[in-house]
Parts: C-alpha cells; sequence; structure tokens
C-alpha cells in the first residue's frame, strides 16, 4: 500500500483529479543535501588549501532558500586575512601546478569531471535550493554544462603545450562570480584558469556560496592538489580585496556592469590582467518568415529561464511589424501555461528571484513602465503567496526612449517594439550599451545570417536562445564586458606570452581627472626652442631655401590642419629642430574618430583579399623609398644607418606577415554540442585608438597599425611623440598604396594629451597605449567608463625586433573580438 | 461537434514554414517540464487509458484475439485497482477499438458480450496504410465499414499527392471521404507523418485535412518508419490550434505508433494540455492508437495501489 496518503483520502483524490486534470506537486527530495550542510553543522567556513578554515571571530550570513525563506547555513564573512592567507596558498601551489606535465593538468581536470557526475544530483539540488532556480534547470542546464566544460577544458590542458605554444600562465586568478548560475559560472572561469597551469582563489556571490564550497569539496576529494583551487566567502568589499591583492595575478569576474567598471578602475595601472563578462540587453529579432510558434519557445528560452536572471537573457524582443500582433497573441497564449513554485518541484517552469532586493529591483521597473503609460502583461498564472516571486512580464507600447527597454532588469520582464524592415531591426538591436547575445529569428538564410553578422553582440543564436557549450566562447561586446569563457578564444584570459614576466610598475599616483589634460603640457608648441636644421639646396650652384615641407595632421584620407593650429618642434639626434608638426587636441581627435568610423564598414565589407593586396602595396611602396626612410631615421633617432635600414627591412616584412594575414583569422567552427554550425567569427574591435612608443618610431607604428587595420578596424594613431615623423611621412605610403580614406588617422602631439580624449571618447572601441606606467594606469582606469579594451605596456619597453614580442597572436588578439554564431540546422527527422 | 471544414485556403497553407530544431527543443524539454506524481499520475493514466483506442491491425486478427482485446476495452483496468482508488463506478473503459474493415462486425459483436457497446469501433479505411488504390474503392471501403457498424473511420491521406505538393488534390480527396463518413461518423485523418518529409509539410497536411473536415488528425498508421514522435505531435497540435482560432471549431487528435510506456502517455497528455488546453484531454479531442500502452499503464496502477511491481503474467492480456 502506499504509505502516505490514507486509503479513502486517496480515492476521493484520484477522482477529482482524473475530472480536472491538474499537475500536483512533484517534489524532489532534499535530504541528501541537508545531510551534507549537516555534516558540515550547518555552518561553513572559507575552503583554502585543501581543508574548511574557519577563523574565530568572523561575522557570519545566512543562506536562505528564495522559495521558502529557510534558512539553509550560515557561511563565513571573510576578512583580509583570509585573502591573504588563501592567495598565498595558491601562490604557493602555482609553484608546482604549473609546472606539471599537461597530461598530469589533464587528469585532474577529467577527475573533477568525473566527480561532478558522480555527486550530479546532489550539487543539482543544492544549486536549486541554494539559488531559487528551478531543479529542471540545475540538473538539466547547469550541472551538465558544468562536467562538460571540465572535460573539454581537460583536452585544452592535455593539448596546452602544442595548442598554446608560446604562451604560459599568468599565475593566482581571483575569481569573482555572480549569483544567477553559481556554479556553473565559477566553472567558466576555474577550468581555463587550471587547464592553462593557474591556481584560483574564487569569491562565489553573497547569496548562492553553497554550491561553490560543495564543489570546492568534491575537488579535493578528486584529488586536485591543495591550494589549487580556493574558495572563500565575503561581503563585496571583500571581493575588492582579493581582486586588489597584489599577488592576484588576474582578476576574471562575471556580474554587473557597474561592479565590473569598480574592478576596471581598482585594478588599473597594477599590472594585473583582468576579463569581465557582464550584463546585457540583448535583441530578439522576430522576421515575418520565423516559424512564429517555435519563436514563442525560443522567447520562452530567451526571457524566462532562470526568471530572466541571465545576463544574456533576451529581454528586448523586436518584431517585424506586419506579425507583431499575431506574434503577441501567441506569446501571451503560452504565457497563460506558466507554472511557478517550489525550486524543488520538477513540474515548474520558473522559480523565484534571489533575493528582496532584486525582487524591488523587477518591481520598480515595471511599475515605472507603467506610469509611462505602457501596457503590462503579467501572466495570467497564479504565484506562489510566499517565496520571492515575480510573474513572467511582457511590456508593451514602450520605445527606444524608455528605462525599461535601455537598461538590464534582470528578471522575467520582456519589452516589445515593432520594426518595419530588417535594416531597422538591426538598427534598433544595436541601439544598446551592450553587446552581449542576440537571437535573430527568421527561417530564411540571408536574412538570418545577415543580421547575426550585423548585430554587435559576442553571441548570436539562429532560431534558438541561451545555447552554451564549452567548445563556444561567451562574452561581450561595448558595455557587456571583454574576454571570453569557453573555447580556444577564452584561454587567452588566462595566459600571457611566455617572454613577458607579470609586469609591476611603479606607479606614480595619478589623478585622473587632469592627467594629460593641459594641451602642450609636455613641449610647448612654439618657436625659439632650438636651433632649425640647416634648410637649403643647392640648384646649379645656386643655394636655396628648401621648399617648406607642412606636416599635418592626416585624417579621413586627408592631411589636415590642426584644430588648434599649433604646431610642435620635432628635434633630431643633434638637437636641432627637424620640423615643427601639428599638434593635435580634443576636436581633432573628434575629428579623426569620426572619419575612422565613416570609413570602418566599407573597410570591413573589403574582401579580406582587398585588405592584404593593399598592405602588401604599402611594403611596395615603402621599399621604393628605403634608403630615404632609413637616412630619416637616422638623421632623427642617431641609430646607425645599417641599424636604420634593418628597421625600413624589418617594417617591410612586418606589413607582408600582416598582409599574410588578412585572409588567414576570420575564425572557426565550433565543435559544441549543437546539431548544426556554431561558427566563430573573429570580428574587428571597431574604432582602436593607438599610441606609439617612442622607440623603433616606425617599427613600431607599423607593428602597431597594421594588424589592426588587416582585421577591419580602422586606428587614429598617435605616432612616437618623440620622433613623430617616420610615421607622418608614412601618409604618402598610404596616399600611394590604396587605402581608403579614414581606416588609418595620425593624430601627432602629445601622447598622453591625445591619449585622454581618445580613451575619454566613447565611439572608441579599444586603447592601445605604449607609453609611460602612468598613462598606462589612466588608460586603464578612464577605460572602465565604456568597458573599452584596452592594452598597455604600464611602462614597460618590448623589443619590436624581436617577432615574438613585434608580431603574433597577441597582436591578433588584441586585434579581435570573437562572435559565435549558432545555427542549428535540420529538417531531416523521419525517413 | 463536427468538424464543417472550410474552403481551401491555400495562401494560409503556403505561408507557414516549421523550423525543425526548434520544433525539437520544444520537444525535449516537454517531457522534462512536466511531470505528474502520486494520486496526480494515477488520474492521469486512467485519464489517458480513457484516451486509448485500442488497436490490432495485423494480418492475423482472427475472432480470438479481436474478442480479447474487446473484454480488455471493456475491462482495461483490473477491478481491485479500481475499486482501490475510488473509481470502479467512474466508466473506466477505452475511447475506441480500432481493427480492419473486415473485423468491423466481430468487434461489434465482442463488445456487446462484454457490456461494453458504448465503446464505438474505428475502422481504418481508404487503402491502409499506404493508400495506395483508386479513389473509387477507398470510398467505397468506407461506406462499407459503416454499413458494418464502425462509428469512427480512420482515412489515409495521398502521401503521392501530398509530397508533390498537390494540396488541392489532397484536399478533394478527404473532402469526398468526409462526404462518404456522413454526419454521424468521426473521421480520422491519418497524414502519414513519417513519409512527408518535412515538418513544414506536417503543418501543411494538418491544415488541408482540418479544412476538408477531418474531426481528428492522426499522426500515422504505426507501419511508417516512424510514428509518433513528440515533435510531429507538436507540430500538429500547433495547426490545430491556429485552425481552432481561424474557424472556432474544435479538431481532436490522435498519435498513434510507438506510444508503449505509461510515462509517454502522460507526456502527450501534457503537450495537449500545455499546448490546447484541458478540454483537448478528454477522448472527444484526443486519442491515443497503442495495443501495448495499457499493459504498462495497469502495471503502473497496480504500484500506485499496491506499492509493489506487478508480475506481467498478474495482469490480464490484451
Amino acid at each position: 500500500m502506499a504509505a502516505s496518503v490514507s486509503v479513502p483520502e486517496r480515492k476521493s483524490e484520484v477522482k477529482r483529479i482524473f475530472e480536472n486534470m491538474e499537475y500536483g506537486p512533484a517534489p524532489e527530495a532534499s535530504n541528501v543535501a541537508k545531510a551534507w550542510l549537516q555534516q558540515h553543522d550547518n555552518a561553513l567556513g572559507h575552503f583554502i588549501g585543501g581543508k574548511w578554515v574557519k577563523p574565530e571571530n568572523r561575522k557570519t550570513y545566512d543562506t536562505c532558500s528564495p522559495a521558502t525563506g529557510e534558512v539553509l547555513a550560515s557561511t563565513t564573512q571573510g576578512e583580509e586575512e583570509d585573502v591573504n592567507n588563501a592567495v598565498s596558498c595558491a601562490k604557493e601551489a602555482f609553484k608546482s601546478w604549473s609546472q606539471l606535465p599537461p597530461h598530469s593538468r589533464a587528469r585532474y581536470l577529467y577527475a573533477i569531471a568525473r566527480n561532478v557526475q558522480k555527486h550530479h544530483r546532489l550539487i543539482a539540488v543544492m544549486e536549486a535550493l541554494d539559488n531559487g532556480k528551478s531543479i529542471r534547470e540545475t540538473r538539466d542546464c547547469d550541472i551538465p554544462l558544468v562536467a562538460r566544460h571540465f572535460y573539454h577544458h581537460a583536452g585544452w590542458a592535455q593539448l596546452s603545450d602544442t595548442e598554446m605554444r608560446g604562451w604560459k600562465p599568468i599565475g593566482v586568478v581571483g575569481a569573482i562570480v555572480p549569483w544567477n548560475f553559481p556554479l556553473m559560472l565559477l566553472t567558466w572561469k576555474v577550468c581555463p584558469a587550471l587547464a592553462m597551469g593557474n591556481t584560483v582563489v574564487l569569491k562565489p556571490a553573497t547569496f548562492t556560496r553553497l554550491s561553490a564550497l560543495l564543489f570546492a569539496e568534491i575537488c579535493h576529494e578528486a584529488g586536485l592538489p591543495p591550494g589549487v583551487f580556493n574558495v572563500v566567502t565575503g561581503n563585496g568589499a571583500f571581493g575588492s580585496k582579493l581582486a586588489m591583492h597584489p599577488d592576484v595575478d588576474k582578476v576574471a569576474f562575471t556580474g554587473s556592469t557597474p561592479v565590473g567598471q569598480t574592478l576596471r578602475r581598482l585594478t588599473a595601472g597594477t599590472g594585473k590582467k583582468l576579463s569581465l563578462e557582464l550584463g546585457g540587453k540583448s535583441p530578439v529579432i522576430v522576421m515575418e518568415n520565423a516559424d512564429l510558434d517555435s519563436t514563442v519557445e525560443g522567447i520562452v528560452d530567451a526571457i524566462y529561464f532562470n526568471q530572466g536572471q541571465v545576463c544574456s537573457a533576451g529581454s528586448k524582443l523586436i518584431v517585424q511589424e506586419n506579425i507583431y500582433d499575431d506574434l503577441i497573441a501567441r506569446l501571451k497564449e503560452r504565457m497563460s501555461h506558466f507554472r511557478l513554485g517550489h525550486s524543488l518541484d520538477k513540474g515548474i517552469d520558473v522559480g523565484a528571484v534571489v533575493s528582496k532586493q532584486q525582487l524591488a529591483t523587477i518591481t520598480e521597473f515595471v511599475e515605472e513602465a507603467k506610469v509611462e503609460g505602457a501596457e503590462v502583461f503579467h501572466a495570467p498564472v497564479p504565484v506562489p503567496q510566499t517565496g520571492l516571486f515575480y510573474p513572467p512580464t511582457l511590456i508593451t507600447k514602450v520605445q527606444t526612449v524608455s528605462r525599461v527597454v535601455r537598461e538590464e532588469i534582470f528578471g522575467p520582464v520582456l519589452v516589445a517594439l515593432p520594426f518595419r524592415t530588417a535594416k531597422e531591426a538591426q538598427s534598433i538591436g544595436n541601439n544598446t550599451n551592450y553587446g552581449l547575445a542576440a537571437s535573430v529569428w527568421s527561417d530564411h538564410l540571408p536574412t538570418a545570417l545577415e543580421l547575426a553578422i550585423s548585430i554587435k553582440a559576442g553571441s548570436v543564436w539562429v532560431n534558438c536562445h541561451n545555447l552554451f557549450d564549452a567548445a563556444a566562447g561567451f562574452g561581450g561586446y561595448r558595455e557587456s564586458g571583454f574576454g571570453r569563457d569557453g573555447g580556444k578564444e577564452g584561454l587567452f584570459e588566462y595566459v600571457r606570452p611566455a617572454w613577458e614576466e607579470r609586469p609591476r610598475p611603479e606607479c606614480k599616483e595619478i589623478d585622473v581627472k587632469s592627467f594629460g589634460s593641459t594641451f602642450g603640457g609636455s613641449i610647448i608648441p612654439a618657436p625659439g626652442q632650438g636651433q632649425p636644421t640647416a634648410n637649403d639646396v643647392q640648384q646649379n650652384g645656386i643655394r636655396l631655401p628648401k621648399v617648406d615641407h607642412t606636416y599635418k595632421v592626416y585624417y579621413g584620407g586627408a592631411q589636415k590642419r590642426p584644430d588648434g593650429c599649433y604646431s610642435r618642434p620635432i628635434y633630431a639626434i643633434n638637437k636641432q629642430i627637424a620640423a615643427y608638426v601639428g599638434d593635435s587636441n580634443r576636436k581633432d581627435v573628434r575629428n579623426a574618430v569620426e572619419a575612422a568610423h565613416k570609413a570602418a564598414p566599407g573597410w570591413g565589407k573589403r574582401a579580406a583579399h582587398n585588405r592584404a593586396q593593399i598592405v602588401y602595396y604599402m611594403a611596395e611602396n615603402l621599399e621604393m623609398r628605403r634608403s630615404e626612410v632609413a637616412n630619416r631615421l637616422t638623421q632623427l633617432t642617431g641609430e646607425s644607418l645599417e641599424s636604420s635600414m634593418r628597421e625600413v627591412d624589418l617594417s617591410i616584412q612586418r606589413l607582408f606577415y600582416w598582409g599574410a594575414y588578412a585572409d588567414k583569422f576570420g575564425g572557426s567552427v565550433q565543435e559544441t554540442q549543437l546539431y548544426g554550425c556554431t561558427v566563430c567569427i573573429r570580428e574587428p574591435v571597431g574604432v582602436i585608438g593607438i599610441a606609439c612608443p617612442d622607440q623603433n618610431p616606425l617599427l613600431a607604428f607599423v607593428s602597431l597599425f597594421a594588424p589592426a587595420v588587416i582585421r577591419a578596424n580602422c586606428v587614429v594613431i598617435i605616432p612616437s611623440e618623440r620622433h613623430p615623423i617616420p610615421a607622418l611621412d608614412f601618409y604618402q605610403v598610404f596616399d600611394t598604396s590604396d587605402l581608403p580614406g579614414g581606416v588609418v588617422n595620425i593624430l601627432s602631439g602629445g601622447r598622453d594629451h591625445v591619449t585622454k580624449y581618445l580613451v575619454e571618447h566613447q565611439n572608441v572601441e579599444a586603447m592601445w597605449y605604449f607609453g609611460s606606467a602612468e598613462g598606462s594606469k589612466f588608460v586603464e582606469h578612464s577605460s572602465a567608463e565604456n568597458v573599452k579594451r584596452t592594452w598597455v605596456n604600464y611602462g614597460i619597453q618590448r623589443d619590436w625586433s624581436d617577432p615574438d614580442q613585434g608580431q603574433g597572436e597577441e597582436f591578433l588578439y588584441h586585434a579581435t573580438q570573437c562572435k559565435n554564431i549558432w545555427m542549428p540546422m535540420g529538417v531531416t527527422y523521419a525517413n | 461537434m463536427m468538424n464543417p471544414g472550410m474552403e481551401l485556403d491555400l495562401g494560409w497553407v503556403q505561408k507557414t514554414t516549421i523550423n525543425l530544431p526548434a520544433v525539437e527543443r520544444r520537444a525535449a524539454t516537454l517531457r522534462t517540464r512536466r511531470t505528474v506524481k502520486k494520486s496526480w499520475q494515477a488520474a492521469w493514466l486512467l485519464r489517458a487509458v480513457t484516451c486509448i483506442d485500442l488497436t490490432t491491425l495485423s494480418g492475423d486478427d482472427t475472432s480470438s484475439n479481436v474478442s480479447r482485446l474487446c473484454y480488455k476495452a471493456k475491462h482495461p483496468i483490473r477491478e481491485d485497482l479500481l475499486k482501490a482508488m475510488g473509481m470502479e463506478d467512474a466508466g473506466i473503459e477505452v475511447g475506441a477499438v480500432c481493427v480492419y474493415s473486415s473485423r468491423v462486425p466481430e468487434a461489434i459483436k465482442y463488445l456487446k458480450q462484454a457490456g461494453g457497446s458504448s465503446i464505438p469501433v474505428a475502422s481504418v479505411a481508404t487503402g491502409f496504410p499506404a493508400g495506395q488504390t483508386p479513389l473509387e474503392t477507398r470510398v467505397e471501403e468506407i461506406r462499407r465499414a459503416i454499413k458494418m457498424g464502425a462509428r469512427e473511420i480512420d482515412i489515409v491521406i495521398s502521401r503521392t499527392k501530398a509530397l508533390q505538393g498537390d494540396w488541392q488534390g489532397v484536399y478533394d480527396e478527404i473532402k469526398v471521404c468526409k462526404e462518404a463518413c456522413g454526419a454521424d461518423v468521426h473521421m480520422k485523418t491519418i497524414l502519414g507523418t513519417g513519409d512527408l518529409g518535412t515538418l513544414t509539410n506536417v503543418y501543411k497536411a494538418s491544415l488541408v485535412a482540418m479544412m476538408a473536415g477531418s474531426d481528428f488528425i492522426k499522426t500515422s498508421t504505426g507501419k511508417e518508419g516512424v510514428n509518433a514522435t513528440l515533435p510531429v505531435g507538436l507540430v500538429m497540435v500547433r495547426a490545430i490550434r491556429d485552425y481552432y482560432h481561424k474557424t472556432g471549431v474544435k479538431v481532436g487528435f490522435k498519435p498513434a505508433g510507438g506510444i508503449r510506456s505509461a510515462k509517454d502517455s502522460c507526456t502527450w497528455l501534457a503537450l495537449m494540455k500545455e499546448e490546447l488546453g484541458d478540454e483537448w484531454m478528454k477522448n472527444d479531442l484526443f486519442r491515443i492508437g497503442a495495443s501495448s500502452l495499457l499493459t504498462d499503464i495497469e502495471r503502473q496502477l497496480y504500484h500506485f495501489v499496491y506499492g509493489r511491481y506487478a508480475a506481467a503474467h498478474q495482469l490480464p492480456l490484451a
């Protein structure tokens, strides 16, 4: 006999259900998860150096089940001492872990994957309990992806000697992860970090610490050496302490854009590597030729998955006008079938949101939209009275000006807007500060592909949404961050070039408000500061003054007088004034960036072959001026003529090198678990600001603009401040090499002054800076404002003539950003 | 209510495309999004029983097995189990008995003997399963089956015409069959989805069959290589929904072939509930064509009642 229900009761129950055909409770047992917590007296410490560490006199934080409010366990609020302890353990462990043969590291990662699978159900239940998300999702999505990530990266560990030749581990990685996919996102940091030979100190989010701690114990049991992976818990300030610890060599962060910006500012100028996976407002674009019912399900996956608490949530639905009403009607009907409930009920769609604050934020957004006159549709389904629940919501009659359309809500709230044409869909889709993801719904291949390419986002799903796999990098454009989690592209976040040491710049304090702001700060753009070089020629025995040569600034394919109409003296090695060059200011930056953006779409659409031809043509034209340019270099730098000749020849070589790469780095097919094609396209970063160093004024200039340009970026480049003339002479090479105007723009002047306005320009997507430690700090700090990608040298020189340092994968990495396009395929379902 | 049908609207038929990978994703999570346990599972399984078209369609059908089937149709679940669940008076019997037309008279006879005259006999017709016979003889099969007492007719569409894109032809033939069925006999139209090549064709065939007046649309004959799969079912029920929204007429759905486990039957019921609503969970709008499914359901109910798994020999053979 069935035990729990008495016979008469059961009799009436079956009859009643037979009539109304309702769903009943389908609870997942939580006894094992709770037994594990009890094993630890429901009070958890840190996991450091392979053991539980519970320092005395720490505050605690009670972690609760969002579905019921039930307290699950108390956890530790760590203090600085705990960070120090964990980091020093990780640093110690790094010594041996980084030296292990790749095969050994592969075995460890493989063992972790196996152990995750052994404890699959326990982890899934713990995650659902602690986060409030449904057991179905943790069981079928989060945890399988965790195991998959470890398997995949066990492979990268195994192959690291060959696949990552020329790179080495960074050291200690400080990982800070959010609460929406607590274990899965942790894995995205830990796997590549460990595979590449780093050790990790992880800080899970306050709301969701349990799965990370459980996982640390599982890793330990899987045999991972002590100190390789450590978990410390604490509040946000504690996270900052971790990020700022001098022995943390890299900070890997997933979370909100504001916190990411804070971390960027905190770590600016320290020489730490940083990767940020931040927020999003990802569009779901529906074309008239989409399968509408399937699209509706895709929308469910896009925005109601995990209560909408997904950084790549498709929260902005944009629908072609002629199917708008139809689709909205279908969506509303679908929404009437949602089931909300306890995270451990196997039959629910939507669980509780993670916290009271989150619930309040969501509510506030929606109420604001109501006040604006938007139409708010809540799924007409029962909402549990206790626990932190918010019904799936659709907002219509809003436009691009509304906050609900522009900002990330991070809840089950979708906004819908109509559009007329694919072109307009693209504009509305891209009308956002973010660029994490998008989905395109169309059964028409040319439409779907063009949209997928034109949306500026790191992941684009065609006829699907929120698919993830270890073999495809995930990460953003724009204010959604930089760096990728997953795929080979993700490994580069956890390595540095083999020749490079961790920069530990001795950086003076800088005032970011005033840094570089004074025009003429480095040298007064005025005459009377030295002896001009002899300036005459002999013609038929007659001595004549040379025809005056004026160096202007160069943008939009033409020489322009600098906006300020000031010129600064440039000295030759003999201390005489070799020439005056234009001294650029803020407005020249504005104009040059505008010119670059004007050129960018056309340059991007050129066939790669064509870009290569232009760069080869530059080499051809440079060689025609070989001795002239070498002589000039010698005159300016004082290097021997032989050495200058070598610099010119190397520059020609480098142009060939990058010309060769113009059509050989477009991307790859990612071997994800999708039946179909996942294609990684290495897209240009956009408009890149570049500040050149003073050494090798020609070679460094060529080495920096060429990789950017062949990968379809447009650049605004500041030549060497001391020796700008070789770069300025180069615009004659550009003009004779069919380079379209605006692709390379040259602004001579004070490096830090022009840099300031480039890095502060919101429409410059990346800044490469080769100057002082202070300038590097400034660039990193200021880049936080729009989460620019940066590449700085912390005042440390590199040898541009060494191919390891002056060319190679590092340059390609900085010149591109990966977009993964997911294209499911299939029509065959039967015979 | 019978489906009066409508003019063939080719514009509607042609405009829709179905995206297989997206449909498959929904189908895959349907299984995992919904589950029923304990009393709910028992009640749902009993409901599934009432929706079964208990079927035998074999060359070696004789009065012995047809008779056994008919008795089982009337007494699908052991009396002790029904009593334990308080369902002995709920009239639990299958939705219909489905046989070849030559077996119709004896099916009617045995149902009467078993006290189950209320259970309709459904006959397959129209050159089942391939439909590759002249239209006149196909229609004649319908007439004869009805004359012999069949109250439901399961016809097959011409896959030939469907694959050739001759939707007008498909429509015309079904319409002729519907006329032969008349006003009192429910017509279920088998699309032979395993033969149709694309889900877009499945959707089109569903629409055309409904426009031509089918009261049910049915996935398969059970004889194609692939039968009732959830992706196919999803496309068909969505077509039913579209047709309902356009005409206000509710057409029924019958997956057939390959549905063998109790869990499957709950998944199909959940599909109806999720995509169409509770009304489509009763046997006037939902049938499952099956033969061995019933045994598995009875086994699950045995476990529900006694907390033990039954041996096969403890449950009466169908």
